[in-house]
Protein backbone atom coordinates (compact mmCIF):
# COMPACT_ATOMS: atom_id res chain seq x y z
CA UNK A 1 0.00 0.00 0.00
CA UNK A 2 1.38 3.42 -0.96
CA UNK A 3 2.01 5.53 2.08
CA UNK A 4 3.17 8.97 3.16
CA UNK A 5 3.48 12.37 1.61
CA UNK A 6 6.94 13.04 0.17
CA UNK A 7 8.39 16.46 -0.56
CA UNK A 8 11.33 16.62 -2.95
CA UNK A 9 13.25 19.48 -1.37
CA UNK A 10 15.26 21.79 -3.56
CA UNK A 11 18.66 23.15 -2.61
CA UNK A 12 21.10 25.34 -4.48
CA UNK A 13 24.68 25.64 -3.26
CA UNK A 14 23.68 23.85 -0.07
CA UNK A 15 20.94 26.33 0.72
CA UNK A 16 17.40 24.96 0.95
CA UNK A 17 14.97 26.93 -1.22
CA UNK A 18 11.94 28.52 0.45
CA UNK A 19 9.50 26.55 -1.69
CA UNK A 20 10.60 23.35 0.09
CA UNK A 21 9.40 24.71 3.44
CA UNK A 22 6.14 25.85 1.85
CA UNK A 23 5.58 22.37 0.43
CA UNK A 24 6.28 20.74 3.79
CA UNK A 25 3.65 23.04 5.28
CA UNK A 26 1.06 21.77 2.80
CA UNK A 27 2.33 18.17 3.02
CA UNK A 28 1.72 18.31 6.78
CA UNK A 29 -1.97 19.11 6.20
CA UNK A 30 -2.35 16.38 3.60
CA UNK A 31 -0.56 13.84 5.78
CA UNK A 32 -2.79 14.75 8.72
CA UNK A 33 -5.89 14.15 6.57
CA UNK A 34 -4.50 10.76 5.55
CA UNK A 35 -3.17 9.82 8.99
CA UNK A 36 0.30 9.44 7.48
CA UNK A 37 3.77 11.01 7.69
CA UNK A 38 5.64 13.75 5.88
CA UNK A 39 8.97 12.68 4.42
CA UNK A 40 11.34 15.25 2.91
CA UNK A 41 13.92 14.14 0.35
CA UNK A 42 17.13 16.16 0.22
CA UNK A 43 19.56 15.58 -2.65
CA UNK A 44 22.92 17.27 -3.12
CA UNK A 45 26.57 17.12 -2.22
CA UNK A 46 27.68 17.98 1.30
CA UNK A 47 24.11 18.79 2.35
CA UNK A 48 23.62 16.47 5.33
CA UNK A 49 24.14 19.35 7.73
CA UNK A 50 20.97 21.15 6.62
CA UNK A 51 18.70 18.11 6.65
CA UNK A 52 17.59 19.05 10.16
CA UNK A 53 16.04 22.28 8.87
CA UNK A 54 13.51 20.26 6.93
CA UNK A 55 12.46 18.46 10.10
CA UNK A 56 12.12 21.78 11.92
CA UNK A 57 9.83 22.88 9.11
CA UNK A 58 7.53 19.93 9.79
CA UNK A 59 8.93 16.77 8.18
CA UNK A 60 8.72 13.57 10.26
CA UNK A 61 11.66 12.08 8.39
CA UNK A 62 14.32 13.34 6.02
CA UNK A 63 15.90 11.06 3.42
CA UNK A 64 19.29 12.38 2.33
CA UNK A 65 20.99 11.41 -0.92
CA UNK A 66 24.46 12.92 -0.66
CA UNK A 67 26.79 12.41 -3.61
CA UNK A 68 29.27 14.53 -5.62
CA UNK A 69 27.20 13.71 -8.74
CA UNK A 70 24.46 15.88 -7.25
CA UNK A 71 26.56 18.98 -6.56
CA UNK A 72 24.98 21.04 -9.35
CA UNK A 73 21.56 20.25 -10.84
CA UNK A 74 21.74 18.01 -13.92
CA UNK A 75 18.64 16.10 -15.02
CA UNK A 76 19.82 12.49 -15.16
CA UNK A 77 21.63 12.09 -11.81
CA UNK A 78 18.75 13.82 -10.03
CA UNK A 79 16.13 11.80 -11.93
CA UNK A 80 17.96 8.60 -11.05
CA UNK A 81 18.18 9.49 -7.37
CA UNK A 82 14.55 10.64 -7.12
CA UNK A 83 13.31 7.51 -8.88
CA UNK A 84 15.37 5.25 -6.62
CA UNK A 85 13.98 6.89 -3.47
CA UNK A 86 10.40 6.67 -4.75
CA UNK A 87 10.74 3.02 -5.78
CA UNK A 88 12.23 2.08 -2.42
CA UNK A 89 9.52 3.86 -0.43
CA UNK A 90 6.28 3.66 -2.44
CA UNK A 91 4.90 7.07 -1.39
CA UNK A 92 1.23 7.97 -1.77
CA UNK A 93 1.97 11.54 -2.85
CA UNK A 94 5.13 13.32 -4.07
CA UNK A 95 5.37 17.11 -4.24
CA UNK A 96 7.97 19.19 -6.13
CA UNK A 97 8.50 22.94 -6.26
CA UNK A 98 7.59 24.24 -9.73
CA UNK A 99 10.90 26.03 -10.20
CA UNK A 100 13.03 25.73 -13.32
CA UNK A 101 14.54 22.68 -11.62
CA UNK A 102 11.28 21.06 -10.52
CA UNK A 103 9.68 21.61 -13.93
CA UNK A 104 12.59 19.77 -15.53
CA UNK A 105 12.89 16.97 -12.95
CA UNK A 106 9.27 16.10 -12.12
CA UNK A 107 8.10 15.27 -15.67
CA UNK A 108 11.19 13.13 -16.29
CA UNK A 109 10.59 11.17 -13.09
CA UNK A 110 6.84 10.83 -13.66
CA UNK A 111 7.48 9.39 -17.12
CA UNK A 112 10.15 7.04 -15.77
CA UNK A 113 7.81 5.55 -13.20
CA UNK A 114 4.67 5.87 -15.36
CA UNK A 115 2.46 7.95 -13.15
CA UNK A 116 0.44 11.14 -13.46
CA UNK A 117 1.86 14.60 -12.82
CA UNK A 118 -0.09 17.83 -12.37
CA UNK A 119 1.81 21.09 -12.79
CA UNK A 120 1.60 24.43 -10.99
CA UNK A 121 -1.08 23.46 -8.51
CA UNK A 122 -2.61 26.33 -6.56
CA UNK A 123 -4.69 24.10 -4.31
CA UNK A 124 -4.14 20.60 -2.94
CA UNK A 125 -6.75 18.79 -0.86
CA UNK A 126 -7.58 15.24 0.20
CA UNK A 127 -11.11 14.29 -0.82
CA UNK A 128 -12.72 13.11 2.45
CA UNK A 129 -14.58 10.24 0.73
CA UNK A 130 -12.22 8.90 -1.88
CA UNK A 131 -9.03 9.94 -0.05
CA UNK A 132 -7.66 10.96 -3.43
CA UNK A 133 -5.53 14.05 -3.84
CA UNK A 134 -7.55 16.79 -5.55
CA UNK A 135 -5.08 18.93 -7.52
CA UNK A 136 -6.40 22.30 -8.68
CA UNK A 137 -4.49 24.42 -11.16
CA UNK A 138 -5.01 27.24 -13.66
CA UNK A 139 -5.58 26.10 -17.25
CA UNK A 140 -6.14 27.62 -20.66
CA UNK A 141 -3.50 30.26 -20.01
CA UNK A 142 -4.89 30.98 -16.55
CA UNK A 143 -8.37 31.77 -17.78
CA UNK A 144 -10.02 28.85 -15.98
CA UNK A 145 -9.26 26.53 -13.07
CA UNK A 146 -9.26 22.74 -13.34
CA UNK A 147 -9.26 20.06 -10.64
CA UNK A 148 -7.24 17.01 -11.66
CA UNK A 149 -7.18 13.47 -10.27
CA UNK A 150 -4.68 10.66 -10.60
CA UNK A 151 -6.89 7.78 -9.54
CA UNK A 152 -5.09 4.59 -10.55
CA UNK A 153 -1.38 5.37 -10.59
CA UNK A 154 1.01 5.96 -7.69
CA UNK A 155 2.51 8.13 -6.46
CA UNK A 156 0.15 10.99 -7.16
CA UNK A 157 2.59 13.72 -8.19
CA UNK A 158 2.21 17.48 -8.27
CA UNK A 159 4.36 20.55 -8.68
CA UNK A 160 3.58 23.79 -6.84
CA UNK A 161 4.95 27.25 -7.57
CA UNK A 162 7.04 29.08 -4.98
CA UNK A 163 4.96 31.54 -2.99
CA UNK A 164 1.66 29.69 -3.30
CA UNK A 165 1.61 27.48 -0.19
CA UNK A 166 2.59 28.55 3.31
CA UNK A 167 5.38 27.22 5.42
CA UNK A 168 4.65 26.30 9.03
CA UNK A 169 6.22 28.09 11.97
CA UNK A 170 9.63 26.59 12.57
CA UNK A 171 9.63 24.29 15.61
CA UNK A 172 12.15 22.28 17.62
CA UNK A 173 11.21 19.05 15.92
CA UNK A 174 13.98 16.55 15.40
CA UNK A 175 13.03 14.15 12.61
CA UNK A 176 14.64 10.89 11.67
CA UNK A 177 17.41 11.33 9.10
CA UNK A 178 18.01 8.41 6.75
CA UNK A 179 21.03 8.29 4.49
CA UNK A 180 20.11 6.78 1.11
CA UNK A 181 22.84 5.60 -1.23
CA UNK A 182 22.38 5.65 -4.99
CA UNK A 183 24.70 3.65 -7.27
CA UNK A 184 25.84 6.25 -9.77
CA UNK A 185 28.00 5.41 -12.77
CA UNK A 186 29.94 7.92 -14.93
CA UNK A 187 27.37 7.32 -17.68
CA UNK A 188 24.71 8.97 -15.51
CA UNK A 189 26.39 12.33 -16.05
CA UNK A 190 25.22 12.28 -19.67
CA UNK A 191 25.83 15.99 -20.28
CA UNK A 192 28.82 18.15 -19.41
CA UNK A 193 28.51 21.38 -17.44
CA UNK A 194 31.06 23.65 -19.13
CA UNK A 195 30.24 26.73 -17.07
CA UNK A 196 28.06 27.81 -14.16
CA UNK A 197 27.36 31.53 -14.24
CA UNK A 198 25.50 32.95 -11.27
CA UNK A 199 23.58 36.14 -11.83
CA UNK A 200 24.39 39.19 -9.76
CA UNK A 201 23.98 38.48 -6.03
CA UNK A 202 22.13 41.75 -5.75
CA UNK A 203 19.22 40.25 -7.64
CA UNK A 204 16.08 40.62 -5.67
CA UNK A 205 13.59 37.99 -4.60
CA UNK A 206 10.29 39.83 -4.89
CA UNK A 207 8.47 36.88 -3.34
CA UNK A 208 10.09 37.82 -0.01
CA UNK A 209 8.88 41.44 -0.06
CA UNK A 210 5.95 42.48 2.11
CA UNK A 211 5.24 45.49 -0.08
CA UNK A 212 5.53 45.64 -3.86
CA UNK A 213 5.19 48.66 -6.12
CA UNK A 214 4.67 47.28 -9.58
CA UNK A 215 4.79 48.91 -13.00
CA UNK A 216 3.34 47.96 -16.36
CA UNK A 217 2.99 49.20 -19.90
CA UNK A 218 1.48 52.45 -18.66
CA UNK A 219 4.86 53.58 -17.34
CA UNK A 220 5.97 54.15 -20.90
CA UNK A 221 9.71 53.74 -20.36
CA UNK A 222 12.50 52.40 -18.16
CA UNK A 223 12.81 55.86 -16.59
CA UNK A 224 9.23 55.54 -15.41
CA UNK A 225 10.43 52.96 -12.88
CA UNK A 226 12.50 55.56 -11.03
CA UNK A 227 9.40 57.04 -9.44
CA UNK A 228 8.21 53.56 -8.45
CA UNK A 229 11.58 52.92 -6.79
CA UNK A 230 11.16 56.12 -4.74
CA UNK A 231 7.70 55.02 -3.65
CA UNK A 232 8.92 51.50 -2.85
CA UNK A 233 11.81 52.90 -0.80
CA UNK A 234 9.59 55.09 1.36
CA UNK A 235 7.22 52.13 1.95
CA UNK A 236 10.11 49.76 2.68
CA UNK A 237 9.16 47.57 -0.25
CA UNK A 238 10.48 46.40 -3.60
CA UNK A 239 9.79 47.20 -7.23
CA UNK A 240 8.05 44.60 -9.40
CA UNK A 241 6.74 44.59 -12.95
CA UNK A 242 4.32 43.10 -15.42
CA UNK A 243 5.46 41.05 -18.38
CA UNK A 244 4.88 43.99 -20.74
CA UNK A 245 7.44 46.11 -18.89
CA UNK A 246 9.99 43.29 -18.76
CA UNK A 247 9.55 42.39 -22.44
CA UNK A 248 10.04 46.06 -23.32
CA UNK A 249 13.41 45.87 -21.61
CA UNK A 250 12.53 48.45 -18.93
CA UNK A 251 13.40 46.23 -15.97
CA UNK A 252 14.97 42.87 -15.10
CA UNK A 253 13.07 39.63 -15.54
CA UNK A 254 13.49 38.56 -11.92
CA UNK A 255 11.00 41.30 -11.00
CA UNK A 256 8.28 39.94 -13.26
CA UNK A 257 4.98 38.98 -11.63
CA UNK A 258 2.51 36.71 -13.37
CA UNK A 259 1.84 33.44 -15.17
CA UNK A 260 5.36 33.24 -16.63
CA UNK A 261 6.90 35.29 -13.84
CA UNK A 262 6.62 34.93 -10.09
CA UNK A 263 3.66 34.45 -7.79
CA UNK A 264 3.61 36.98 -4.96
CA UNK A 265 1.43 37.48 -1.87
CA UNK A 266 2.62 40.71 -0.28
CA UNK A 267 0.70 42.67 2.32
CA UNK A 268 0.45 45.52 -0.17
CA UNK A 269 0.61 45.44 -3.98
CA UNK A 270 0.49 48.79 -5.77
CA UNK A 271 -0.18 48.28 -9.49
CA UNK A 272 0.81 51.32 -11.55
CA UNK A 273 -0.04 51.46 -15.23
CA UNK A 274 -0.86 47.74 -15.24
CA UNK A 275 -3.97 46.72 -17.13
CA UNK A 276 -4.43 43.57 -15.06
CA UNK A 277 -4.66 40.85 -17.72
CA UNK A 278 -5.46 37.35 -16.42
CA UNK A 279 -1.85 36.25 -16.78
CA UNK A 280 -0.68 39.06 -14.50
CA UNK A 281 -3.55 38.70 -12.04
CA UNK A 282 -2.68 35.01 -11.65
CA UNK A 283 0.60 36.07 -10.07
CA UNK A 284 -0.67 38.67 -7.57
CA UNK A 285 -4.40 38.37 -6.90
CA UNK A 286 -3.80 36.72 -3.51
CA UNK A 287 -2.08 39.87 -2.21
CA UNK A 288 -3.55 41.11 1.07
CA UNK A 289 -4.35 44.60 -0.20
CA UNK A 290 -4.21 45.74 -3.81
CA UNK A 291 -4.09 49.39 -4.89
CA UNK A 292 -4.36 50.12 -8.60
CA UNK A 293 -3.60 53.33 -10.45
CA UNK A 294 -4.44 53.41 -14.14
CA UNK A 295 -5.82 56.05 -16.47
CA UNK A 296 -8.10 53.55 -18.26
CA UNK A 297 -11.37 53.13 -16.38
CA UNK A 298 -12.04 49.83 -18.16
CA UNK A 299 -8.75 48.20 -17.14
CA UNK A 300 -9.39 44.70 -15.73
CA UNK A 301 -7.17 45.48 -12.71
CA UNK A 302 -10.02 47.53 -11.30
CA UNK A 303 -12.04 44.33 -11.02
CA UNK A 304 -9.57 42.72 -8.62
CA UNK A 305 -8.17 45.61 -6.61
CA UNK A 306 -9.25 46.73 -3.17
CA UNK A 307 -8.72 50.39 -3.94
CA UNK A 308 -8.63 51.66 -7.51
CA UNK A 309 -7.76 55.14 -8.68
CA UNK A 310 -8.56 56.14 -12.24
CA UNK A 311 -5.89 58.73 -12.86
CA UNK A 312 -2.44 59.63 -14.10
CA UNK A 313 0.22 57.65 -12.25
CA UNK A 314 2.91 60.16 -13.24
CA UNK A 315 1.12 62.82 -11.20
CA UNK A 316 -0.13 60.60 -8.37
CA UNK A 317 2.93 58.45 -7.61
CA UNK A 318 5.42 61.28 -6.84
CA UNK A 319 2.84 63.07 -4.69
CA UNK A 320 2.09 59.83 -2.86
CA UNK A 321 5.80 59.37 -2.13
CA UNK A 322 6.03 62.91 -0.72
CA UNK A 323 2.92 62.44 1.41
CA UNK A 324 4.21 59.14 2.83
CA UNK A 325 7.58 60.71 3.71
CA UNK A 326 5.67 63.14 5.95
CA UNK A 327 3.77 60.29 7.63
CA UNK A 328 7.01 58.74 8.86
CA UNK B 1 22.02 17.58 -39.20
CA UNK B 2 18.47 16.27 -38.96
CA UNK B 3 16.36 18.49 -36.74
CA UNK B 4 12.82 17.71 -35.67
CA UNK B 5 10.73 20.41 -34.03
CA UNK B 6 7.61 19.47 -32.09
CA UNK B 7 5.05 22.26 -32.35
CA UNK B 8 1.52 22.68 -31.06
CA UNK B 9 -1.34 24.71 -32.44
CA UNK B 10 -2.96 26.53 -29.53
CA UNK B 11 -5.74 29.06 -29.01
CA UNK B 12 -4.21 32.46 -28.38
CA UNK B 13 -5.03 32.46 -24.67
CA UNK B 14 -3.87 36.04 -24.30
CA UNK B 15 -6.84 37.00 -26.48
CA UNK B 16 -9.46 35.09 -24.55
CA UNK B 17 -12.18 37.18 -23.00
CA UNK B 18 -14.74 36.51 -20.32
CA UNK B 19 -18.41 36.98 -21.14
CA UNK B 20 -19.35 39.84 -18.80
CA UNK B 21 -22.87 38.47 -18.32
CA UNK B 22 -22.19 34.81 -17.61
CA UNK B 23 -18.60 35.02 -16.36
CA UNK B 24 -17.62 32.13 -18.66
CA UNK B 25 -14.93 31.99 -21.32
CA UNK B 26 -15.76 33.03 -24.87
CA UNK B 27 -13.92 30.34 -26.85
CA UNK B 28 -15.40 31.13 -30.26
CA UNK B 29 -13.40 33.34 -32.54
CA UNK B 30 -10.20 32.96 -30.54
CA UNK B 31 -7.40 32.88 -33.12
CA UNK B 32 -5.27 29.72 -33.37
CA UNK B 33 -1.51 30.22 -33.40
CA UNK B 34 1.69 28.24 -33.24
CA UNK B 35 2.60 28.07 -29.53
CA UNK B 36 5.16 30.87 -28.94
CA UNK B 37 7.85 28.70 -27.28
CA UNK B 38 7.51 26.20 -30.16
CA UNK B 39 7.77 28.95 -32.77
CA UNK B 40 11.05 30.04 -31.20
CA UNK B 41 12.11 26.39 -31.51
CA UNK B 42 11.26 26.41 -35.19
CA UNK B 43 13.30 29.58 -35.71
CA UNK B 44 16.25 28.14 -33.77
CA UNK B 45 16.08 25.02 -35.95
CA UNK B 46 16.07 27.10 -39.12
CA UNK B 47 19.08 29.07 -37.86
CA UNK B 48 20.95 25.85 -37.03
CA UNK B 49 20.16 24.60 -40.53
CA UNK B 50 21.63 27.80 -42.01
CA UNK B 51 24.82 27.24 -40.02
CA UNK B 52 25.01 23.59 -41.06
CA UNK B 53 24.28 23.25 -44.79
CA UNK B 54 22.69 19.99 -45.84
CA UNK B 55 20.52 19.90 -42.70
CA UNK B 56 16.79 19.30 -42.74
CA UNK B 57 14.11 20.64 -40.44
CA UNK B 58 11.00 18.52 -39.93
CA UNK B 59 8.10 19.98 -37.96
CA UNK B 60 5.76 17.57 -36.19
CA UNK B 61 2.48 18.25 -34.45
CA UNK B 62 -0.06 16.13 -32.63
CA UNK B 63 -3.50 17.64 -32.93
CA UNK B 64 -6.85 17.77 -34.71
CA UNK B 65 -7.03 18.13 -38.50
CA UNK B 66 -7.07 21.94 -38.28
CA UNK B 67 -3.48 21.87 -36.98
CA UNK B 68 -2.58 21.54 -40.68
CA UNK B 69 -2.68 25.37 -40.84
CA UNK B 70 -0.01 25.70 -38.15
CA UNK B 71 2.18 23.18 -39.96
CA UNK B 72 1.80 25.07 -43.24
CA UNK B 73 2.93 28.21 -41.43
CA UNK B 74 6.02 26.36 -40.22
CA UNK B 75 6.68 25.13 -43.76
CA UNK B 76 6.26 28.67 -45.05
CA UNK B 77 8.87 29.86 -42.52
CA UNK B 78 11.27 27.41 -44.13
CA UNK B 79 10.81 23.95 -42.60
CA UNK B 80 11.40 21.17 -45.12
CA UNK B 81 8.82 18.61 -44.02
CA UNK B 82 5.75 18.47 -41.85
CA UNK B 83 4.01 15.60 -40.10
CA UNK B 84 0.56 15.81 -38.54
CA UNK B 85 -0.10 13.07 -36.01
CA UNK B 86 -3.86 12.91 -35.76
CA UNK B 87 -6.46 10.32 -34.83
CA UNK B 88 -9.60 10.24 -32.74
CA UNK B 89 -7.89 7.61 -30.63
CA UNK B 90 -5.32 10.19 -29.51
CA UNK B 91 -7.94 12.61 -28.18
CA UNK B 92 -8.33 13.49 -24.50
CA UNK B 93 -4.68 12.74 -23.80
CA UNK B 94 -2.88 14.06 -20.73
CA UNK B 95 0.85 14.77 -20.91
CA UNK B 96 1.85 11.07 -20.43
CA UNK B 97 -0.37 9.96 -23.33
CA UNK B 98 0.57 12.94 -25.49
CA UNK B 99 4.29 12.40 -25.00
CA UNK B 100 3.88 8.64 -25.57
CA UNK B 101 2.10 9.26 -28.87
CA UNK B 102 4.59 11.84 -30.09
CA UNK B 103 7.52 9.60 -29.05
CA UNK B 104 5.97 6.76 -31.05
CA UNK B 105 5.88 9.04 -34.12
CA UNK B 106 9.46 10.20 -33.53
CA UNK B 107 10.63 6.58 -33.41
CA UNK B 108 9.70 6.35 -37.08
CA UNK B 109 12.00 9.15 -38.18
CA UNK B 110 15.71 9.87 -38.16
CA UNK B 111 16.85 12.75 -35.98
CA UNK B 112 19.93 14.28 -34.41
CA UNK B 113 18.09 16.90 -32.38
CA UNK B 114 14.53 17.16 -31.17
CA UNK B 115 13.41 20.66 -30.19
CA UNK B 116 10.20 21.27 -28.27
CA UNK B 117 8.90 24.44 -26.69
CA UNK B 118 9.23 24.72 -22.92
CA UNK B 119 5.47 24.94 -22.40
CA UNK B 120 2.24 25.58 -24.27
CA UNK B 121 0.11 28.62 -23.46
CA UNK B 122 -3.02 26.52 -23.04
CA UNK B 123 -1.73 23.63 -20.92
CA UNK B 124 1.16 25.52 -19.29
CA UNK B 125 2.59 22.25 -17.87
CA UNK B 126 6.11 22.18 -19.40
CA UNK B 127 5.88 18.38 -19.12
CA UNK B 128 5.64 16.98 -22.64
CA UNK B 129 9.21 17.85 -23.75
CA UNK B 130 10.96 16.11 -20.83
CA UNK B 131 8.54 13.18 -21.03
CA UNK B 132 9.30 12.68 -24.74
CA UNK B 133 13.00 12.64 -23.84
CA UNK B 134 12.36 9.96 -21.21
CA UNK B 135 10.30 7.77 -23.57
CA UNK B 136 13.10 7.94 -26.15
CA UNK B 137 15.88 7.50 -23.58
CA UNK B 138 17.57 10.76 -24.64
CA UNK B 139 19.37 13.41 -22.60
CA UNK B 140 17.33 16.60 -22.18
CA UNK B 141 18.35 20.20 -21.73
CA UNK B 142 15.40 22.44 -20.96
CA UNK B 143 14.94 26.21 -20.61
CA UNK B 144 17.33 26.78 -23.54
CA UNK B 145 18.22 30.45 -24.07
CA UNK B 146 20.91 29.76 -26.65
CA UNK B 147 21.99 26.77 -28.75
CA UNK B 148 25.21 26.32 -30.74
CA UNK B 149 26.70 23.44 -32.69
CA UNK B 150 29.92 21.97 -31.30
CA UNK B 151 31.00 19.02 -33.46
CA UNK B 152 28.74 16.09 -32.65
CA UNK B 153 27.44 17.96 -29.63
CA UNK B 154 25.29 20.97 -28.91
CA UNK B 155 26.29 23.73 -26.52
CA UNK B 156 23.18 24.97 -24.74
CA UNK B 157 22.73 27.90 -22.38
CA UNK B 158 20.28 26.57 -19.81
CA UNK B 159 18.39 29.18 -17.78
CA UNK B 160 17.74 29.00 -14.06
CA UNK B 161 16.21 31.73 -11.87
CA UNK B 162 19.53 32.71 -10.30
CA UNK B 163 22.15 31.44 -12.77
CA UNK B 164 22.68 29.75 -16.09
CA UNK B 165 24.64 26.67 -17.14
CA UNK B 166 26.51 26.19 -20.39
CA UNK B 167 25.81 22.54 -21.10
CA UNK B 168 27.54 20.38 -23.69
CA UNK B 169 25.24 17.55 -24.76
CA UNK B 170 25.93 14.82 -27.29
CA UNK B 171 23.37 14.32 -30.05
CA UNK B 172 20.82 12.80 -30.30
CA UNK B 173 19.16 14.84 -27.57
CA UNK B 174 16.04 16.84 -26.69
CA UNK B 175 16.14 20.61 -26.15
CA UNK B 176 13.17 22.59 -24.80
CA UNK B 177 13.11 26.16 -26.07
CA UNK B 178 12.22 29.36 -24.28
CA UNK B 179 10.54 32.08 -26.34
CA UNK B 180 13.76 34.08 -25.77
CA UNK B 181 15.78 31.48 -27.70
CA UNK B 182 15.07 33.03 -31.09
CA UNK B 183 12.91 35.77 -32.62
CA UNK B 184 10.76 33.96 -35.22
CA UNK B 185 11.06 35.10 -38.81
CA UNK B 186 8.05 36.10 -40.89
CA UNK B 187 6.83 33.82 -43.65
CA UNK B 188 7.72 34.98 -47.16
CA UNK B 189 5.19 35.02 -49.97
CA UNK B 190 7.28 32.44 -51.82
CA UNK B 191 7.35 30.40 -48.61
CA UNK B 192 3.58 30.39 -48.35
CA UNK B 193 3.24 29.29 -51.97
CA UNK B 194 5.73 26.46 -51.40
CA UNK B 195 3.97 25.41 -48.21
CA UNK B 196 0.83 24.57 -50.16
CA UNK B 197 2.39 23.76 -53.53
CA UNK B 198 5.62 21.82 -53.39
CA UNK B 199 5.77 20.82 -49.72
CA UNK B 200 3.43 18.35 -48.11
CA UNK B 201 2.00 17.64 -44.69
CA UNK B 202 2.20 13.91 -44.02
CA UNK B 203 -0.71 12.67 -41.94
CA UNK B 204 -0.13 9.80 -39.52
CA UNK B 205 -2.94 8.11 -37.64
CA UNK B 206 -2.96 5.19 -35.21
CA UNK B 207 -2.50 2.72 -38.08
CA UNK B 208 0.76 4.40 -39.10
CA UNK B 209 2.12 4.15 -35.55
CA UNK B 210 1.05 0.53 -34.98
CA UNK B 211 4.60 -0.78 -34.76
CA UNK B 212 5.91 1.87 -32.39
CA UNK B 213 2.99 2.78 -30.13
CA UNK B 214 1.51 0.93 -27.17
CA UNK B 215 -2.21 1.54 -27.42
CA UNK B 216 -2.53 1.31 -23.65
CA UNK B 217 -0.67 4.63 -23.45
CA UNK B 218 -2.73 6.80 -25.78
CA UNK B 219 -5.78 9.03 -25.57
CA UNK B 220 -8.11 9.51 -22.65
CA UNK B 221 -7.95 5.83 -21.66
CA UNK B 222 -4.16 5.90 -21.56
CA UNK B 223 -4.00 9.00 -19.36
CA UNK B 224 -3.06 8.58 -15.68
CA UNK B 225 -4.53 12.00 -14.89
CA UNK B 226 -8.05 13.12 -15.59
CA UNK B 227 -9.95 16.38 -15.20
CA UNK B 228 -12.50 16.05 -12.42
CA UNK B 229 -14.03 19.47 -13.08
CA UNK B 230 -13.17 22.85 -14.48
CA UNK B 231 -14.58 26.20 -13.49
CA UNK B 232 -14.04 29.90 -13.97
CA UNK B 233 -12.42 31.64 -11.06
CA UNK B 234 -14.67 33.41 -8.61
CA UNK B 235 -14.12 37.09 -9.24
CA UNK B 236 -12.61 38.76 -6.22
CA UNK B 237 -15.15 40.88 -4.35
CA UNK B 238 -14.98 44.29 -5.98
CA UNK B 239 -13.20 47.00 -4.03
CA UNK B 240 -13.66 50.74 -4.29
CA UNK B 241 -12.79 52.45 -7.55
CA UNK B 242 -12.50 56.22 -7.41
CA UNK B 243 -12.39 58.47 -10.44
CA UNK B 244 -12.40 62.16 -11.30
CA UNK B 245 -10.15 62.94 -8.37
CA UNK B 246 -7.34 65.45 -8.48
CA UNK B 247 -3.91 63.97 -7.81
CA UNK B 248 -3.94 65.42 -4.29
CA UNK B 249 -7.35 63.91 -3.55
CA UNK B 250 -6.15 60.57 -4.91
CA UNK B 251 -3.10 60.65 -2.66
CA UNK B 252 -5.24 61.49 0.39
CA UNK B 253 -7.56 58.58 -0.38
CA UNK B 254 -4.66 56.15 -0.71
CA UNK B 255 -2.89 57.32 2.46
CA UNK B 256 -6.13 57.15 4.43
CA UNK B 257 -6.76 53.59 3.29
CA UNK B 258 -3.20 52.46 4.02
CA UNK B 259 -3.49 53.88 7.54
CA UNK B 260 -6.85 52.18 7.99
CA UNK B 261 -5.31 48.85 7.04
CA UNK B 262 -2.30 49.41 9.33
CA UNK B 263 0.03 49.14 6.38
CA UNK B 264 1.63 52.43 7.40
Amino acid sequence: MSKNVFVIAEQRDGKIMKVSYELIGKARELANDLGQDVVAVLMGSGVEAVAGDLAKAGADKVIVVDDPMLAEYVTEPYAKATTAVIKANDPEIVLFGASSIGRDLAPRVSARIHTGLTADCTKLEIDPETKLLNMTRPAFGGNIMATILCADHRPQMATVRPGVMQALESCDKVGEVEKFAVEFTPADMNVEICEVVKTDKKSVDITEAKILVSGGRGLGSAEGFAQLKDLADVLGGEVAASRAAVDSGWIEKDRQVGQTGKTVRPDLYVACGISGAIQHAAGMEESEFIVAINKEESAPIFGICDLGIVGDLNKIVPKLTEALKKVD
Amino acid sequence: MKIVVCAKQVPDTTEVKLDPKTGTLIRDGVPSIINPDDKAGIEAALQLKEKCPGSTVTVLSMGPAQADVALREALAMGCDEAILVTDRAFGGADTWATSSTIAAALKKIDYDVIITGRQAIDGDTAQVGPQIAEHLGLPQVSYAENVEIDGDCLKVQRQFEDRYHIIKVKMPCVITALAELAEPRYMTVAGIVDAYDSKEVKVWGLEDLKDTVDEANIGLKGSPTRVKQSFTKQPKAAGTVLKDLTPDEAVDAIVAKLKEKYII
